[in-house]
């Protein structure tokens, strides 16, 4: 025929979608260049928007049958690289999947397709009482199936658990086009937890084009608090109080002195003047715990030093409370013109050290660095600010970046709470995990894409070859010694 | 030889190592002999699932039961795969800590529990094994040792291995040390037990319970010939805990409360019992729990209402026939409700004549997965799900 491979999936894509759902002009392609990490870019070779499941499958079918490689994007609100195109392939949109099929109280699930929007589960489930727990500080924007992808977290996940403890079911397009169910409505699917490999998988193992969800009672009672310190220090004693006396807020997250000044202003928050780190507290649950709770939250912070401790009184108080939490990352654009987001996560008892250390570093280096954390479960959201007008400011940026997400490994902790490896820190997983480790995950990618077209190049800095025997390769990989395969 | 079998089969040795390492090293020469390994604990659930097909080596991992680090502070502890449940709980109650999963099946290992996938009732409030496993340490069938996850208990840093190995009966790799969240040990708990009418009943004051603002740690139907039990467990603030057992006894008229747990609490409806049963685990939608409760029938069940989850004990002595009806209906009224129904446990002789797991979705991929992680099937080969 002398068709290219490329060529024949763009006329089965256009047989299978309509029109505008199959877009190839080389200016529209740029806008899907990138997600939420924006200085990746890759002009993906084709970019399809499925309307149904059905349509998903046969795109994903043709993509195995001609080789071709494939990434998944939901809302693209992703901060590493996770939906980053791929040259040569085709970038999978799910945003016109979004149908919320079934809100079941009696059953506490909602059935939802993967281009949903987060806080829209939420909205759906709330007239009947309910909401959906994970929400990550995009939930106005960001999709259940990217989600599922990144397994996110947010403020709330101290308590409420991650993407993964409220997913009980879904269905997955295979790599070779099958659709395949995993989990099921009811709890403990006999045999292998599949969905629990699934989830955080960063679109590697498949895309989920039906997502079962757990709803959550909405509680009956939320106490928000903002509680100011002088530093760092004494907020994060208060914080280990906190837990120490057997109490689990809903929330507990911490911004510093440069983070409180770039919220305020950027939104006017009403922060405390002056305060080294304050420390926003939220309890949840029945209304009789949650006021003994509160009792002792506000006699710990004033033991550990607090000098102002503020309740909301309003739902507009509370409103205003988390705004200035929640827009920290976008607010650090008021006082530096760039700024690198970092996701690194440290044993909460390590917090005082690591942040002197993040301070040495910032010092050492001339880089200012914003603090923002949920400091509840040790997941830091290091803004390390720079100039790129200035030369070499971005490397000098980057180098603190890694610097910090070395200190979370020399402490015991992880390269990513939430935002994922994708393509950011792919070079980092050797850091954090032996090659033996890393080689055991992608025996769980040979096994649901041994081609690996399903977001290839992404988590992984070398790539295995499946079917190989386990253990007994030694030196380069041949992929890679062929020159065929990527290195990160 | 020793008489320990595996559903019937006697294993050709056992070794005994104390470390991962030397766990490493007889996996390795395992794999270089071409020999089948089955990892056991304290050996408390060695008749579930299917009889092995091969059982060369009996690995007794009973001695890798250290704490490598409980970090109070953190919340986390790790462990080695042969401690006992029941010792961790001791050891990390001492900071007011608890690892909150049931004890099942009474002297379960941690590695056991994550093996089968054992839970009770606090799996309303926490999860099961795969909620609070962080971090583990395996012996591939290689005998290549690797680590996923770590201990923080927010990583999203490569694959959840550790959710794959929870519940795959020793099929995929041989786990020596597991990390775990831990959840403070409630100031107070105190619980609510009401008589149900019927299974109608039962469900009807279950519903009001899940959704009301109680938050319970537990919401327990114990359905036997004497009748129905709704049992709830609130736990949290001294305080805390008076406003909604009062809430509750408002909600279940004619409810009692009391600061110990109800008979029964957190067993197998078949570890009353002296004569042998037959083992069975239903999981259901919340709305399908009046339907599996009639499906039991005389039976009676007893399970977590409040997830989805219910056991039911049928006598040996009824022989084939009637198990294999009363397994149907099970498994027909399950599935009607998005569940399952699968055999835990029953005598030899019987369990060979059933369907243990029933229908299992994706078994294709599943097979795919044990391929990767065990191309020869050697690790507990034929337990699982479909010969794996």
């Amino acid at each position: 025929m002398g068709l290219t491979p490329l060529e024949t999936l763009i006329r089965r894509a256009r047989a299978l979608l309509p029109e505008d759902g199959v877009i190839t002009d080389h200016a529209r392609l740029r806008t899907y260049e990138c997600d939420g990490l924006a200085h990746y870019r890759v002009t993906p070779a084709l970019v399809v928007i499925p309307e149904t499941a059905e349509q998903l499958a046969a795109i994903v079918r043709c993509c195995a049958e001609l080789q071709i490689p494939y990434v998944a994007r939901g809302s693209g609100t992703g901060l590493s690289g996770g939906s980053l195109p791929h040259a040569e392939g085709v970038l999978v949109v799910t945003s016109r999947l979004r149908a919320i099929k079934e809100v079941r109280r009696e059953d506490q699930r909602a059935v939802v397709e993967p281009g949903v929007i987060n806080l829209d589960v939420t909205r759906a489930a709330t007239p009947v009482g309910y909401y959906y727990a994970p929400d990550p500080s995009s939930q106005q924007v960001c999709s259940i199936g990217g989600n599922v992808a990144e397994n996110s977290g947010g403020a709330h996940c101290l308590k409420y658990g991650f993407t993964t403890n409220h997913v009980l079911a879904a269905e997955l397009v295979a790599a070779d086009g099958d659709r395949v169910r995993l989990g099921g409505d009811a709890p403990d699917s006999p045999g292998y937890d599949l969905l629990g490999a699934v989830v955080g998988s960063e679109g590697t193992l498949g895309i989920v084009t039906e997502v079962t969800v757990r709803l959550v009672r909405l509680p009956e009672k939320v106490v928000t608090l903002l509680v100011g310190f002088d530093s760092t220090d004494r907020a994060g004693a208060a914080v280990s109080a906190i837990i120490a006396a057997g109490i689990v807020p809903a929330a507990i997250e911490m911004m510093d002195a440069l983070a409180i000044e770039a919220a305020e202003a950027a939104v006017h928050c009403g922060y405390p003047d002056g305060a080294g780190a304050v420390l926003v507290i939220e309890l949840d649950g029945p209304a009789a715990e949650v006021d003994a709770e509160y009792a002792d939250v506000v006699r710990l912070c004033g033991e550990t030093g607090a000098f102002e401790i503020r309740t909301a009184k309003t739902p507009e108080e509370r409103f205003l409370i988390w705004k200035g939490r929640k827009s920290a990352f976008a607010a650090v654009g008021r006082i530096s013109p760039d700024y690198i987001v970092q996701d690194g996560v440290i044993p909460r008892t390590a917090l005082p050290e690591v942040l002197r250390a993040i301070t040495e570093l910032s010092e050492r280096s001339g880089v200012r660095v914003a603090n923002v954390f949920h400091a509840g479960d040790g997941n830091l959201h290091p803004l390390v600010l720079f100039d790129d007008a200035v030369p070499g400011a971005g490397e000098a940026a980057e180098e603190v970046s890694r610097g910090i997400l070395d200190l979370c490994l020399q402490h015991g902790g992880s390269i990513t709470g939430e935002h994922g490896v994708g393509a950011d820190k792919a070079a980092h997983m050797p850091k954090m995990y032996a090659a033996e480790d890393l080689d055991t995950m992608q025996l769980v990618r040979c096994a649901f894409d041994p081609d690996r077209i399903s977001n290839p190049g992404k988590i992984f800095p070398t790539p295995r070859l499946c079917g190989e025997r386990p253990g007994r390769r030694q030196g380069a990989h041949p992929l890679q010694e062929a020159g065929v395969a990527e290195v990160f | 030889m020793s008489d320990i079998t595996v559903s019937g089969v006697t294993p050709g040795r056992t070794e005994h190592p104390a470390s991962t390492a030397e766990v490493a090293e007889i996996l390795r020469a395992a794999a270089a002999a071409g020999e089948s390994v089955i990892p056991t604990g304290a050996g408390t659930k060695l008749s579930w699932g299917n009889p092995p097909t091969s059982a060369d080596i009996l690995l007794d991992l009973s001695a890798l039961d250290q704490v490598s680090e409980h970090a109070s502070g953190d919340l986390i502890a790790t462990v080695g795969a042969g401690m006992p449940l029941a010792r961790l709980n001791e050891h990390v109650a001492t900071a007011g800590q608890r690892l909150a999963l049931d004890e099942a099946v009474p002297g379960a290992t941690v590695g056991g529990a994550l093996a089968t996938n054992t839970s009770g009732p606090l799996r309303m409030l926490a999860g099961t094994m795969r909620d609070l496993l962080i971090g583990v340490t395996m012996v591939r069938a290689d005998g290549v040792v690797a680590k996923a996850g770590g201990k923080v208990v927010k990583n999203v840093a490569g694959y959840d291995v550790g959710k794959l190995l929870v519940g795959s009966m020793g099929t995929l790799a041989v786990v020596t040390e597991a990390t775990f969240r831990l959840h403070p040990v409630p100031q107070g708990r105190r619980w609510v037990s009401v008589a149900a009418r019927d299974a109608a009943h039962a469900a009807e004051l279950t519903q009001a319970v899940l959704h009301s603002q109680t938050v319970p740690s537990a919401l327990e139907v114990d359905a036997t010939a004497d009748g129905t039990r709704v049992d709830v467990l609130v736990e949290g603030r001294p305080e805390g805990v008076a406003g909604r057992t009062a809430v509750l006894s408002g909600l279940l008229p004619g409810a009692e409360t009391s600061d110990q747990p109800p008979a029964g609490w957190g067993r197998y409806p078949w570890d009353d019992a002296t004569a042998s049963h037959v083992g069975v685990k239903v999981t259901f939608r919340l709305s399908g729990l009046a339907d599996v409760v009639a499906a039991a029938g005389g039976l009676g069940m007893r399970g977590s209402a409040g997830v989805g989850v219910a056991y039911v004990a049928v006598p040996a002595e009824r022989g084939i026939a009637e198990i294999r009806a009363v397994l149907a209906r099970l498994r027909e009224t399950a599935g009607r409700h998005g569940g399952s129904t699968v055999v835990l446990d029953a005598p030899q002789a019987i369990k060979e004549e059933l369907d243990l797991w029933g229908p299992v979705p994706a078994l294709d991929l599943m097979r795919r997965v044990k391929d990767e992680f065990d191309p020869d099937h050697r690790l507990s080969p034929g337990r699982f799900v479909g010969g794996i």
